[in-house]
């Protein structure tokens, strides 16, 4: 009786230690795997979604973007394809996406031969250091990207008014 | 109606690609943000830009609200003939703009 009610307090403690391990390495799992693999996914969704059946590759496209950022609210832009911009070989859409804003599209800009130049700047939001994806699609159909990894040092989007 | 401005080259020679810059003051409310008591402030964008030469559709750009307040463009296009060009913005809560410059080609 004495002995069984004096081993109860270790079983539990034992218990709780396990537990409170078991939970702390499931939380610290959580931190490092959830953050970085959730919107990745959904930009590869999106992706996706432009590609079809198709696959990209890489190259004919080039992303011109600061690589280090001070203000995320409102970052210079620049996405310029290698093409002769014909009738016959133009760039139809570029799509830009990134990584970690809370949605994954950013732009999707529709072009045709009589741009003369396939390059476009615009103005955009980074809400984290990420890597930005740019894809072009070919009048013949086929599918350029590039990618740029980015840094980030005050953040778009997600603060207060 | 929102202020726009709008940069095109008067007098251009037939041929030659020319740039258009384009800017729109909106506020670009991306719907992610929360106001002083929490709650998040619904989505305000421009969703839709469109650029014809003519009548003639020369660019067109989808905008999520990753695009910075007061949208900014930069395109190109060539100069095949004098006329008009002209801008139209469209977006949420039933957003409209329009705006057009002149161009002469020799």
């Amino acid at each position: 009786m004495m002995t069984s009610n004096d081993d109860k307090p270790y079983a539990t403690r034992r218990r709780f230690l396990i537990d409170a391990a078991a939970l702390a390495g499931g939380v610290s799992l959580a931190l490092t795997t959830v953050p970085a693999s959730a919107t990745p996914e959904s930009m590869r969704g999106a992706i996706r979604k432009v590609l079809g059946e198709a696959s990209a590759k890489k190259g004919k496209v080039k992303i011109d973007l600061p690589p280090l950022i001070e203000n995320g609210n409102a970052v210079a832009l620049t996405v310029s394809a290698e093409s002769p911009m014909t009738a016959a070989d133009h760039v139809k859409a570029i799509h830009v996406f990134t990584e970690k804003n809370p949605q994954p599209n950013v732009v999707s800009i529709h072009l045709g031969p009589r741009a003369g130049r396939a390059s476009v700047s615009t103005r955009i939001r980074l809400a984290d250091s990420q890597k930005v994806v740019a894809i072009v699609q070919m009048s013949d159909g086929s599918f350029w990207s590039d990618e740029l990894e980015v840094i980030v040092t005050l953040a778009a989007c997600l603060e207060g008014v | 109606m929102a202020r726009a401005l709008i940069n095109v080259p008067a007098k251009a020679k037939r041929g030659d690609i020319i740039e258009i810059k384009t800017l729109i003051s909106h506020e670009m409310e991306t719907g992610f943000r929360p106001d002083n008591t929490g709650k998040l402030l619904p989505r305000d964008i421009i969703t839709d830009f469109v650029c014809k030469y003519n009548g003639q559709e020369i660019f067109r750009a989808e905008l999520y609200p990753a695009i910075s307040a007061n949208p900014f463009f930069t395109f190109t296009t060539v100069a095949t003939e004098s006329g008009t060009i002209s801008f139209e913005w469209s977006g949420d809560n039933g957003f409209s703009a329009t705006e057009s410059a002149k161009i002469t080609v020799e």
